[in-house]
Parts: C-alpha cells; structure tokens; sequence
C-alpha cells in the first residue's frame, strides 16, 4: 500500500550525469542497473530526506504518510479502489535525491529568503540538507567541495508555482496538447501528473534559470481543471521520478473569461459570470452531499449495521478533499470583484483559498487578501491582453507586499519561467518607483519562500535554514539584475546543474536533433 | 576626447549662451549612450533646442534659461524602437473588433496598416514608459493554419502571444503570404499625424502552418507573385484587361512593384535554418530585399547573412524548441550574430502590452555574450537603419530631431526606468494608465512622495 515507503534499493529514480557525477560511467546513464548502484550509494542522504519529510507531512496534510486507511474499521473492506480513503496517494513519488557530498559556497551574498541578506556569508550542504548558513567564518566540515562564492550570490532555489511544463510541452503540437480537458466545466477528477511528459525540453531550460520546484496546473478553462502536481525539476524518465514527496495536491479553479467563452461557445452552462458561480457552488453542494454519504456509511459500519457504500466519484473526491483541508485550491482569478466573489463562496462551504493566480487587480483589494491570508500569485505587469486583465498595473506586488499580504511571482510560460529572478525585479522596480521600496531580503520570497508556503511545502524548502533541502542558486551577481545568471543548481544537495560544464542534461527528445538542445553553457560567446 | 570634437563642442556651447527659447532642455552631468558614431560619453551634456540636439559633449555647458535636468548618475539614450509590433494598430487582444493588424479577406500584400493607426491607445503612453518613442507597426503573422488555441486557455502568455489575427476565418484571397505593409509610427503625444513613414515594408510569413501549408507551395507562390508584380508594372493597363491571370488583385500588385524594384523591403516571417537559405537564395535570386523577424536559427546561417548584408530581427529570450522549425533556438542568437557582422535588431514581445520586454532582452543578449553598445544599438540605431529611418532616429547627434530619453539608471537593467522621454524635442507626459491605476489606490501618504 501506499503507506509503505519503498525499500532503497528498488527506487526507480533515474537521473542523467551533472557535473558533480563525473565518475557515473556515461554510458551508464539510461542503464537501470547501473543507476540502481547509484542509489545504494547515496541511500543515506536519501533515507535523511524521507525522515525530515515524514515530519513535515505529519503536520501538513494530505500526502503518503496521511493516507492512514479507514478500511480497517471496516467489518469487510471494500474491493481495491472502491473506497476513497484507503488509498491517498495512488501514484506515490518515486523521487530519489541524487547523490551528493559536503559542500560549501563561501564568501557570497546570501539571500535566505527568511528576510536576512548576508554579506561575505558560508552555506554549508551536507548529506542532502542545508547544515549552516552563517557570516564569513562560519566552518565548513572537512573534505566539503568548496565552491567560491566571492562576487556571487546565493538564494535558495527559485519555486514557479504556475506551470504547465510537461502538459504543455515543446514542441507545440496538437498530439501533445495535454493540458486542459475541456469536456466538461467541472473535471476535478483530472490530475495533471497524467499529462506531463517528462522529457519536455522545457524543464532542462528552466533548470539553468535557476528553477527548482515547480507546481504543474491543469489549464484554466474549466471551473473545476483538476489536480496539480508539484515536481522537483531533476531530470527523470517517468513523473512519479520528479514529484516532490509529501506535496499536498491541489485543486485548479478558474473564475471570468476563460471557462465561459469554453463552455458559451459550445451553447452550454457557464456562458456568464453569474453560470461560473453558479456551477462552482452546485459542485459544492454535490461534494458536501457525497461526504455526508460517505460519513453516514461509515458511521453505520461502526456501528456493525449492513450498509452499502456510495459509489466511488473520483470528481467528488477531489472536492470533498479541499472542504476536509487535505487539497488546495489555487485559483485562477484576475479581477478584485470576482476574487471578493470567490471568498464568499469560499466562507459559503467553509474552505479556504491557498492563491489567487495572476491576479491582476489584487492590489485593489490587497487589505482584503491579507485579512483572508490568501496568496496573490502575478506577473510583473504583463497585464491589457483581454479585457479582465486589462486594469494591470506594474505596481501590483508592490502594493500587496506593502498590506503584508502574501506576494508571489510566477510565469505561466516557459520563457519567464527562466528569468523569474528578472520579472521580480521588475515588480521590485515597479514598487521603487512607487515609492514602495521593496529589499532584496523581502523580494527573494516572492520567487522561493512563499511560493513554498502556498503550496505547503515551505518546511521543506523554500528558505536557506539549516535542515532544510539543500535546494539553491548560486547566481553570477545580484539575481535582480538582468545580467544575473545561475552558474549553480542544488537540489537536495545533489547539483543538477553546473554552467561551467559543456554537457548539459537535455531531454531524450534533443538527442540527434539539428541543436541538440544548444543553450549556451557559458553564457558568454565560445 | 579627441581636441577637434572638444573644439567643436565647445563652439556649440558658446553658441547657445544666447538666450535660449523656452524649449531648450539641457541635460547635465549624464552618462550619454548616442548609439552612434562617438560611442558612450562617460559623463556630458546634451542641449536639446527646438525639437533638435543642439549640442552634446563633455565640456557643453547649459544655455542660458534653459530648463537643466540633473544627469548625474542617470543614463542618457535615444528613444527606443519598437521593431515590429501591433501598438497603435490593436488594444485588446481577447477583442477582435480593437484588432486592425491584419487584412481580413479583402486583402494581401496591399493592406495598408497605417489607416488603423491609433495614437490615442492607452498603451502607447505605457510603451513611452518603458523608453519607447518609436513603433514599427507591422501586420500580425499569418498562423491561420495553426490550432485553434481555445486549447490553450491556461497559458494565457502563449495565449496572448499566439492569438494571431484572424484573416483565416474569411478565407483567403491569396494563398496568405503576404500580411500587408508596414508603418512607422512615432509616439508623439497629441501629435495628429503620427505616421511619419508608411509602406515600409510589406511583410511575407513564412512560418510553417500557415495557410500556404509547405514551402514548395510557398516559394513557388512567390515567386508568381513577383512575376505578376513586375508584369504589372510593366503594363498595368494589360493587367487590368487580364486580371483574372493573376491571383492577386491590383491593390496587391501595387504593393508589391516597389518590391521587386528593391525600394520597399520584404520583412520576412521564418525560423528554420533552412527555410532563411532558401530565402537569401529567393532575395539575391528576385534581387529583392528582405529583413527577417524571428530567425531562431539564424546563428546556424550567420556568414551567409553577414555575407548578403540582410538584417534580422530576433527575442533573445527565444530559446525553446517551440516548434519544428525552432529545435535550434539558443540564448545567444543575437551575440552570434553580431559576431558574424550580421545587422542585430533586438525585439521584446510583438504585444503592445509588454514592450518593455525588449530592453530586457537586450539585457539578457548581453548576458549570454553580446557587447554592451551593440545591445544599445539593437534598440535604437540598427532598427533606424535597417528601416531607413534616416535622421529622425535612432541616435544621439547634434542636428538630429530630438527623441532622448533620461533613464534612472542602466536603461537595460530591471531597476532602471525613464525619468523624462523627448520625443522630437517635447517633453512626453510622465503617466500612463497603469501609474494612473496604482496612484488611485496608493495610500495617501505614499502617493504624495511618488516621483
């Protein structure tokens, strides 16, 4: 059962050599022997990693070690996969750390992403974890490879929490056009880890830019688009290789334009707004309707009384998992009256909104979205392109860090996905210019900590505390300039990326092509 | 600086210590990026006086009476070009009927851009506030083979950068080569006639699932197409007897005469490697000549275009294998190109709305090996050039009409923002609608302090 962890040496985990795995044979890589080898290897680090997460879980919500199973209550239980809370977690992570050693980035400018800037500091990574972060003289343990930090800067690894990598992928073609299932206004039983294709070229690119994490969202023209996927961006050959262990799932919600001109254009329900709301509180009122099924079997089972069970409805289970708090919902919203809107049905059914996505007029209800604690997730200012984004303004960040609300930039394109670093300096600029003024310390969260917070991973990763994964950048320069590159990338202590190396990890579907997946290494002519 | 420059400037200073008109501004103490034959000026003045550089130099010193910016620590530039772009001609993109970037089925080659210029956009104060003074505004790209993207309705950046106009849905006349020409427009605030330079260029698209659905139908196309551009205007009387000879009606065949007498450029839509030979050999063959936009992977055909003197237009963020014909796009594209002695225009987004992308970009070609001046070139005096803007832009030089912009800092860098914008000597007003919604709901005490 899921609840099982799987042993160490059966991990399916695949990586291909980075620059740290010089001494993986290359023809080794795609060899699953021989990867197999790998994962003794490093099944310390890996066993850390899967201890501290338990911990984590323990105290998040859903995920492989919530999936404790009713069945037992049950007099009979039920035939595999007819009750929804035997089995949480039916596609488990199969993620693996790659292999690592003690390392250490001395004398950087160390954004923690817990409101510290660090001049001259030392971090210190040590079986896959974050084992110190401290000023200049901080020690770093013997035989730890040194990567000197002088001039550079260290930020912990960038989260883009609105993607579709893998469901969209390059090349764009329709065959491949996998994510948005626009049958139906409500498929909250789609999960979007069934459409991701590994081998997307567009992960390799966002991994030089620094990314490390990444949340997967079904698209946004359906009111209910199903579940998202939160994956670390290592190399892998199958998705369950590349999810981030113990994420919770989250639900997509889209409010305005986009699932009214679907479903309008095709003559049917919603064509206005009002249909929107109305078809997002009927699902409620079904989800709150199965549950109390559901309960009300079990109660009678308890109770030794015979009782059939409701029919298993993978749509209501994704439903009745945000109303028990297990799943979040991240909701593609853009105007300030439909967010307000989305909240009351929120407080209606009694739950709670993780983000608002994109967001284009947060700022004018930012003290709102504070009181409510929900997260505004926006471009810098790409805003005018329909009508609902049309009030964009490129102050928007800065107006809703300033309430204290909870302030996150993300790309929902695989081109800002690579300079997240660069649109967040945008909205910091924005904001100087405002009279805003927004520090390096406060602006690295919007792209690391509080992305990781939304999408409660944030004990996880998201700042430099000892601990924590050794997810992080080290980046050329000040990561808010243009000219910032991330020469660096660890996550879980293993480097998945080094822009130094002339082999860069490019996706099976480059191999042989005209470019063999050319992006410049060096960053500097060769 | 050299005694003869510092003799001329010094003259020209001197000059101007007559009273000055009331529109003379005096830039002090800037660093002066001109774009243009004297390179960067670490620290110097720049006097503008009716509508044009009056002088500009380390030792100028301000005109009497004239209004002095402080320069120091700020960046001075000529206005930005907008190389290829829907600003003035669309304003929503999610709004078919605020489109006026395309030719519908009336229409190929002798679509006329220029008639749907609107400078009263809210957009162009916006682009304005990114350093832009100047729009190439070009037909949208003809996709109408592509995917419907309702698919798509996630990814609302592709979104909004696929949604291309929608000729296709009327049919076509021709097999849609050709997307029309080209205008110039200059963003001079109140200004009644903004189109300084129209039929520019007429633009030729030959991205792939475009209604001309393989290169051997699009090549052999235009090659007809030309031939009856040539036929009619050799005898256009002979043209009208017989118009049914041709697939082009006469407005087209119009456009197309000072083509292929190699007065108007073709600014040509491509991407593949291979589909840019089969262009230089379809230009020196036709001797017409052609700008390209997008060119992924130009850098594969560098020396051939350096070779052939033809210009490109490129997103240097473009670096994803987005399509078949884009597998080789790489980060430094532009830097390869350059290198090459290849003519580097640097484009941000064709959206009006995001603009502001290109001098990012140019920041990011930077970083992946591109000089500096050349990026600042890309931006301003090459785009001039290649579009044959002759001394209205494109760069800093005493006598040239006045577009400068005073940039708070490294006019590449995300920190940096313009601080006053001149166009043709005036003064643009310092707003746009985006600053007009933040100061609406920017706490008082804030907004009294807002620069």
């Amino acid at each position: 059962m899921a609840t099982q962890e799987p042993a160490p040496g059966s991990s399916r985990a695949v990586r291909r050599p980075t620059a740290l795995d010089k001494d993986l044979p290359r023809p080794a890589q795609r060899d699953v022997n021989g990867v197999a080898a790998v994962v003794e290897f490093r099944f310390g680090a890996a066993w850390a990693a899967l201890l501290l997460l338990g911990a984590c879980t323990a105290t998040g919500s859903s995920g492989p070690t919530a999936a404790k199973s009713d069945a037992a209550a049950h007099k009979t239980p039920l035939l595999a996969g007819l009750d929804p809370d035997a089995d949480l977690d039916p596609f488990p992570s199969t993620y693996r750390p790659g292999p690592s050693r003690p390392a250490a980035v001395v004398g950087a400018t160390i954004l923690t992403a817990t409101g510290q800037e660090i001049v001259n500091g030392v971090v210190v990574m040590s079986g896959g974890r974050i084992a110190s972060v401290g000023p200049a003289g901080t020690p770093t343990p013997a035989g730890a490879t040194l990567i000197d930090g002088r001039g550079k800067w260290v930020t912990p690894g960038v989260i883009d929490i609105h993607s579709h990598m893998g469901d969209y992928p390059v090349p764009s073609v329709p065959s491949r056009s996998d994510g948005n299932e626009l049958t139906d206004p409500n498929t909250a039983q789609v999960w979007a880890e069934h459409s991701v294709w590994p081998q997307d070229p567009a992960f390799d690119r966002s991994r030089a830019g620094g990314v490390t994490t990444l949340e997967i969202l079904p698209g946004s023209g359906n009111l209910f688009g199903g579940r998202s996927v939160v994956l670390k961006n290592v190399t892998a050959t199958t998705v369950g290789a590349m999810k981030f262990p113990g994420a919770p799932y989250d639900l997509k919600m889209a409010c305005g334009e986009n699932p009214k001109r679907v479903y309008g254009s095709k003559g049917r329900a919603p064509s206005t707004a009002m249909g929107n709301v109305a078809g997002y509180r009927a699902a409620w009122l079904a989800a709150q309707d199965y549950r109390r099924k559901w309960d009300e079997y079990r109660a009678k089972v308890g109770r030794g009384v015979a009782a059939d069970p409701p029919t298993r409805n993978l749509q209501l289970d994704t439903l009745v998992g945000v109303l028990k708090g297990d799943i979040r919902i991240q909701n593609h919203c853009y105007r300030a009256d439909e967010m307000a809107t989305m909240i009351d049905i929120s407080h209606e059914f009694g739950f709670h909104i993780a983000a608002f996505h994109h967001a284009v007029e947060s700022y004018k209800i930012a003290p709102l979205l504070k009181r409510e604690g929900i997260c505004s997730v926006m471009w810098a200012d790409w805003g005018g392109f329909k009508m609902e984004s049309f009030d964009s303004t490129e102050a928007n960040a800065a107006l809703v860090q300033r309430v204290g609300a909870c302030t996150i930039i993300h790309s929902d394109d695989d081109y800002i996905d690579q300079h997240l670093n660069q649109e967040a300096a945008i909205a910091m600029a924005a904001g100087a210019r405002a009279g805003i003024p927004v520090s390096h310390a406060d602006a690295i969260s919007w792209i690391t900590a509080n992305p990781a917070r939304a999408l409660g991973i944030f004990k996880e990763t998201g700042s430099l505390e000892p601990g924590k994964a050794a997810d992080l950048v080290v980046w050329s320069t000040d990561p808010f300039s243009v000219y910032a590159l991330a020469e660096h990338v660890f996550i879980d202590g293993a480097q998945v990326y080094d822009r130094a190396h002339p082999a860069q990890p490019r996706s099976d579907f480059e191999l042989g092509q005209p470019a063999q997946g050319a992006f410049t290494p060096q960053g500097t002519m060769p | 600086m050299t005694p003869r420059r510092l003799i001329l400037s010094t003259a020209l200073a001197l000059a101007f210590t007559v009273p000055a008109s009331a529109e003379t501004v005096a830039i002090v103490g800037a660093r002066i990026e001109t774009a243009g034959p004297k390179g960067a000026l670490a620290r110097g003045t720049l006097v503008i006086t009716d509508g044009r550089i009056a002088a500009m130099g380390a030792d100028v010193l301000p005109p009497a009476g004239a209004q002095v910016i402080d320069g120091t620590g700020k960046v001075v530039t000529p206005g930005l070009i907008a190389a290829s772009t829907n600003l003035t001609a669309s304003e929503v993109e999610g709004v078919r009927a605020t489109h006026d970037d395309s030719a519908g089925a009336g229409l190929s080659a002798g679509f006329d851009i220029s008639y749907g210029v609107n400078l009263a956009s809210t957009f162009v104060p916006r682009a304005r506030q990114t350093g832009v003074t100047l729009a190439v505004v070009t037909p949208a790209p003809l996709q109408g083979g592509e995917e419907d993207d309702e698919g798509e309705d996630g990814q609302e950046v592709l979104e909004a950068r696929h949604l291309t106009a929608g000729a296709g849905e009327a049919g076509w006349r021709d097999p849609g080569l050709f997307g029309g020409q080209a205008a110039a427009v200059r963003l001079d605030e109140g200004d009644p006639d903004p189109v300084f330079k129209s039929r520019l260029a007429v633009t030729l698209d030959l991205l792939r699932g475009g209604p001309a659905s393989s290169r051997g139908t699009a090549f052999v196309l235009l090659h007809t197409a030309l031939a009856d551009a040539r036929r009619f205007a050799r005898d256009p009387a002979a043209f009208d007897r017989d118009a049914a000879a041709s697939r082009y009606g006469r407005e087209d065949l119009e456009a197309l005469v000072p083509v292929v007498q190699g007065r108007t450029p073709l600014l040509v839509r491509v991407q593949r490697a291979a589909d840019i030979r089969q262009v230089l050999r379809f230009a020196l063959a036709e001797h017409v000549h052609v700008i390209l936009e997008g060119a992924q992977e130009a850098w594969e055909v560098a020396p051939e275009l350096a070779e052939a003197g033809v210009a490109v237009l490129v997103d240097p963020e473009d670096d994803l294998p987005e399509s078949f014909d884009t597998l080789g796009a790489r980060l430094d594209n532009a830097a390869r190109l350059q290198a090459a002695g290849v003519a580097v225009v640097i484009q941000g987004s064709r959206d009006f709305n995001n603009l502001r992308q290109a001098r990012f970009n140019a920041g990011t070609a930077v970083a992946y090996g591109l000089p500096y001046e050349a990026a600042i070139a890309s931006l301003t005096s090459v785009p001039a050039r290649v579009f044959g803007f002759g001394d209205k832009a494109g760069l800093l030089e005493v006598g040239r009409e006045a577009d400068v912009v005073v940039w708070s800092g490294d006019p590449l860098e995300t920190s940096s923002w313009p601080l006053a914008v001149f166009i043709a000597g005036k003064r643009q007003p310092d707003t746009s609608r985006g600053l007009q919604l933040r100061d609406r709901y920017l706490p008082q005490d804030i907004a009294a302090g807002t620069p």
